[in-house]
């Protein structure tokens, strides 16, 4: 529907291309000839979205809100009676709906206070929209959700259509406030819309205006004012009787002084010529219709609706004017063809918002058979996946989708488990945010793969806690292992440990990897030799090499940092511990044979001499004993 | 829950500060600001609940929030801070803090002060975490796990402590007027003395067990050593900081990250939380009936200067009901605040008997009666 600047005729060659992505479509522009290789036209490439009403700030409220309802809906019991139950549904209906029209009257205020014209344009269309949808909803509330039998079925159509016709009472109130009310040339429209809409008591105080007040049209309105407070039968016998009374008026010409009088008195009888003289007034078939059930069969059931449904749409549009898509859904309505509604509502809505929300309320209130698609879902969660996907692509509406996803039981968690790893993480706040919803369902493997990538990141910009932090949350040895390994790198360029504070109070975590224990230990053993408790120290340091915690790759720098302890004047390692560093350096040399170095010879050769003095031995062998 | 009512902002809310009410005439707060965050265009904004008793607006609730103003904000708004009655301290994901100036008479909002890239990586941008302030200094910490000191009017740094920490610092908060703590993401409280020049906390105190996480911190009003934390377990735990490496008790406040937590600043045997789980909790302690009242700290507090807090005898009488252990006993009340489950609360506010905070459902909540 839109026209792209500058991808115009194809008689240069000029082709459009395009690829979809998850909630728009890249286009661009390109050469394509016949033969040859295909060339590039201009550098842009324009991104269409699909969606726009999720951009809208007004129209974000609606999103919000209902989906606050839709969670409350969703954990409504499914095992209270359905007599308890369709109050709240009704409840919900009218919740939802309360939504849509603060939505509308904002959006009307900015229609009408901004100064930009397209915007009000924009906000005037959108106003429709929801006006349509409004109107569609209530119609679905009656006749489905309240599905009101005979007799209230009308007063429910009658509030229906009074809610969405409201300029009556705009005229009503100019009327009445001009000097001479009964003179105003708008005074016999607004009587007679009060009629149409049943408002007789309005008519009859209209009508005081005027001085001529016939006296028999009082009991016609009387009557009128008790429907729906008997029984069905009751009141079908007082109204044929009232009927039949409103004849008899009109036919002994007791309003033939007054032409308007004589018109109202016809239309209380249900007049169709009459009725469809005034077109203007009723503005709409449906208005049309509910007039005419009011007149003629009050008693109307919700099953023959559709008769006098179809007959009215047809007498009132013209055989020259196409029904519009908002006729045929409403009345899909009143055929009570659900499935059709939620049909053409799909197509004719450019969003899955309308749809998926009513065809979610209407499922709960076990109005719609399994319906199976050839996706093997079921319609409600079809429309709720397509809704919730919809959302996802927004960057801040896709925290509302997670809740639409879980409550989808067989492809919802399918669906999340690929879009949730797409959220972009900018801060450390959103990751936890992501994660935090990741963990509540279990979905391990994204909660790897997040904290694997916020951790990479850490790690990047040498922010070693924060990656530590991160593997603890995964649990993720792998991770914490190459940490400490960064740790002991940075310990062997430069001699001493960075970011004491962490080693020192590594705590439980410590046991997350080997790796990370050794460095743990490691560092407790630089803390008691500074403390010059050589002893405790020592036996750490061989523990460290004995008990494997030690990588192999770091066995040469522990058996440098026993040089120092066997330097020492007193006797620290024992005899026995002697020969476990002997022997470990034995162990050592021996794996990295190809590869030994000249510093291990050495090494063994100094061992050797420290042990061999014989003073040391003597000590070695009183302490052996 | 009459007296709180939701008003959808079309917005994420990260923060939600009440403006600071001047102590002499008591006032009722009517002004808070708040930050959003995750937007394509986040603001900061202005907001009025009117004053008791002012005529409804409109049809609408009597007290439901108007918007003054508002102005686009670079990066989520990670924190926010009242400077002083016209002025906002702001900490973005783009590492930058920034002042803002709200004038009051054209309902404008303009840029008093900007650090750009304050937090950052060698080649990259860190999202700066945390801003406290006490007027004119500002404190901020981040992502970078550096201590940044400002002044308001100088347009240069005070004085930086370079890796602080080597995990991300969360939240800071001001102990005395040369100390603060911070806390950071492997669970450690960090005390900083700006009196001294090295560039290592001074104190550091941690759970022994799991390294939890820590979100957030605040002082307790008028007791200097009582610190209230809370972290992604959402465990709400009091500390004495004098005393020991430990918490002093540890409750089970949420079922996930607790990120704000806040003492009642006149009344600090009230306590409020908010957490990613969607609740707002009201903690409320009552307090050892043998302590005289004027010792407790809460009513008056005003009027009284901190030194008459510290009786010359020990410190026994002022053990506050937060440390005495009854926390768990059934003496502390808790009360959720919101009607239903939400979206995460991500932030509150608490002043005088006025509460506001601010949810991922992109509403906020006031509570113009909160039983304090």
């Amino acid at each position: 529907m839109y026209n792209l600047p500058k991808i115009t005729s194809d008689l240069d060659g000029k082709h459009m291309g395009f690829a979809w992505g998850p909630g728009d479509i890249l286009v661009y522009e390109t050469l394509h000839k016949a033969s040859g290789a295909s060339g590039s036209g201009s550098s842009f490439i324009h991104e269409v979205r699909k969606d726009e009403d999720i951009y809208s700030p007004i129209l974000r409220k609606l999103f919000n809100e209902s989906h606050h309802i839709f969670v409350g809906l969703q954990t409504i019991r499914e095992d209270l009676p359905s007599k308890s139950r369709k109050p709240q549904f009704v409840s919900i209906s009218k919740n939802y709906r309360s939504v849509i029209r603060a939505c509308m009257e904002e959006l009307q205020q900015v229609a009408v206070s901004t100064k930009d014209g397209e915007a009000s344009v924009c906000c005037l269309f959108q106003v429709s929209i929801l006006l349509a949808i409004e109107l569609i909803w209530n119609l679905c509330e009656v006749l489905f959700i309240d599905a009101a039998p005979a007799g209230s079925l009308l007063l429910h159509l009658l509030d229906w259509v009074r809610l969405h016709k409201a300029d009556v009472d705009e005229k009503a109130r100019e009327v009445l406030q001009s000097d001479s009310p009964a003179e105003h040339r708008d005074y016999w429209d607004v009587v007679v819309s009060y009629v149409l809409q049943g408002r007789l008591d309005e008519a009859r105080q209209m009508l005081m205006k005027q001085a001529t007040l016939q006296p028999a049209a009082r009991n016609m309105y009387k009557l009128m004012d008790t429907l729906g407070t008997q029984t069905l039968t009751e009141f079908d016998v007082k109204w044929r009787h009232w009927h039949e009374e409103v004849d008899r008026c009109l036919q002994d010409n007791s309003f033939a002084s007054n032409k308007h009088l004589e018109i109202i008195c016809k239309l209380l009888l249900g007049d169709e010529d009459i009725l469809l003289d005034h077109k203007e007034l009723l503005g709409t078939w449906y208005h049309f219709l509910v007039t005419r059930l009011l007149f003629c069969h009050p008693t109307v059931k919700p099953a023959e609706l559709h008769y006098y449904a179809q007959s009215c749409m047809t007498m009132f549009l013209d055989s020259r004017s196409v029904p519009e898509p908002l006729d045929s859904i409403l009345l899909a309505a009143f055929e009570f063809d659900i499935h059709q509604v939620i049909k053409d509502c799909s197509i004719a809505l450019n969003n899955w918002w309308f749809v998926a929300h009513l065809t979610d309320l209407l499922d709960h209130c076990k109005l719609l058979q399994s319906h199976n698609l050839h996706f093997g879902s079921n319609l409600r969660e079809f429309l709720l996946l397509e809704y919730a996907s919809g959302l996802f692509t927004h960057h801040s509406l896709w925290q509302l989708a997670v809740d639409y996803f879980d409550h989808c039981p067989e492809f919802g968690r399918v669906y999340l488990e690929l879009q949730i790893e797409r959220v972009p993480l900018d801060t450390e706040r959103k990751a936890l945010k992501v994660l935090r919803i990741c963990e509540q369902r279990q979905m391990s493997e994204q909660v790897r793969s997040i904290c694997k990538i916020m951790a990479m990141r850490a790690l990047r910009n040498n922010r070693l806690g924060s990656a530590l932090s991160w593997s603890i949350r995964a649990k993720d040895a792998a991770f914490a292992t190459l940490i400490s390994e960064r740790f002991l790198q940075d310990y062997c360029t430069r001699g001493t440990f960075s970011d004491l504070d962490l080693i020192d109070n590594l705590g439980p975590a410590m046991l997350l990897s080997d790796r990370l224990t050794f460095l743990g230990k490691y560092r407790e053993f630089h803390k008691l030799y500074e403390e010059k408790r050589f002893t405790e120290a020592a036996k750490l340091l061989l523990s460290l090499m004995t008990a494997k915690i030690a990588p192999r790759s770091f066995w040469m720098t522990l058996l440098t940092d026993a040089l120092p302890l066997l330097e020492q004047k007193e006797v620290i390692f024992s005899a026995d511990q002697t020969y476990e560093l002997m022997y470990c350096l034995g162990e050592l040399t021996s794996s990295l044979n190809s590869e030994a170095t000249g510093t291990d010879r050495p090494m063994q050769v100094r061992i050797s001499t420290y042990s061999l003095n014989p003073a040391q031995i003597t000590v070695c062998k009183i302490k052996a004993f | 829950m009459e007296s709180i009512n939701a008003k959808y902002v079309s917005q994420k809310i990260s923060k939600t500060r009440w403006r600071p009410v001047s102590h002499s005439f008591l006032q009722q707060p009517d002004i808070f600001a708040s930050g959003s965050w995750d937007n394509e265009h986040n603001k900061i904004s202005f907001w009025s609940i009117g004053s008791h008793g002012s005529s409804a607006m409109e049809d609408g609730f009597e007290g439901e929030p108007q918007l003054l103003c508002e102005q686009k904000h670079d990066g989520d708004v990670l924190d926010l801070q009242f400077l002083d009655q016209d002025r906002i301290v702001t900490a973005s994901s783009t590492g930058a803090v920034t002042v803002f100036r709200h004038h009051q008479n054209s309902q404008t909002i303009s840029i008093a002060q900007h650090w750009a890239r304050a937090h950052h990586y060698p080649c990259d941008n860190a999202p700066c975490t945390g801003v406290v302030c006490s007027s004119p200094e500002i404190v901020t910490v981040g992502e970078d796990g550096r201590i940044i000191v400002f002044r308001a009017d100088q347009e240069g740094v005070v004085r930086v402590i370079e890796n602080a920490d080597s995990s991300t610092i969360h939240a800071v908060t001001y102990l005395r007027t040369t100390e603060i703590l911070t806390v950071n993401s492997i669970g450690q409280l960090k005390l900083w003395d700006f009196r001294q020049q090295s560039n290592s906390p001074s104190q550091i105190l941690s759970l022994s067990g799991d390294r939890v996480p820590l979100h957030c911190v605040d002082r307790h009003p008028n007791q200097q050593h009582i610190v209230a934390t809370g972290g992604q377990d959402g465990m709400l735990c009091v500390w004495d900081v004098r005393q020991g490496n430990t918490p002093f008790s540890l409750m089970e406040a949420h079922s996930a990250e607790m990120w704000e937590v806040h003492f009642h600043p006149t009344n600090p045997d009230h306590l409020f939380t908010c957490s990613e789980d969607g609740s707002l909790l009201h903690w409320e302690t009552s307090s050892h009936s043998e302590m005289p009242s004027f010792l407790q700290g809460g009513r008056n507090s005003s009027m009284m200067s901190r030194s008459a807090m510290a009786p010359a005898g020990g410190n026994q009488s002022l053990i506050s009901a937060w440390l005495s252990g009854d926390c768990s006993k059934g003496r502390l009340e808790t009360s959720h605040m919101l009607p239903s489950q939400t979206l995460s609360v991500n932030s509150l506010d608490v002043l005088q008997q006025c509460l506001v905070c601010g949810t991922d459902g992109e509403a906020i909540f006031v509570n113009r009666q909160v039983p304090v």
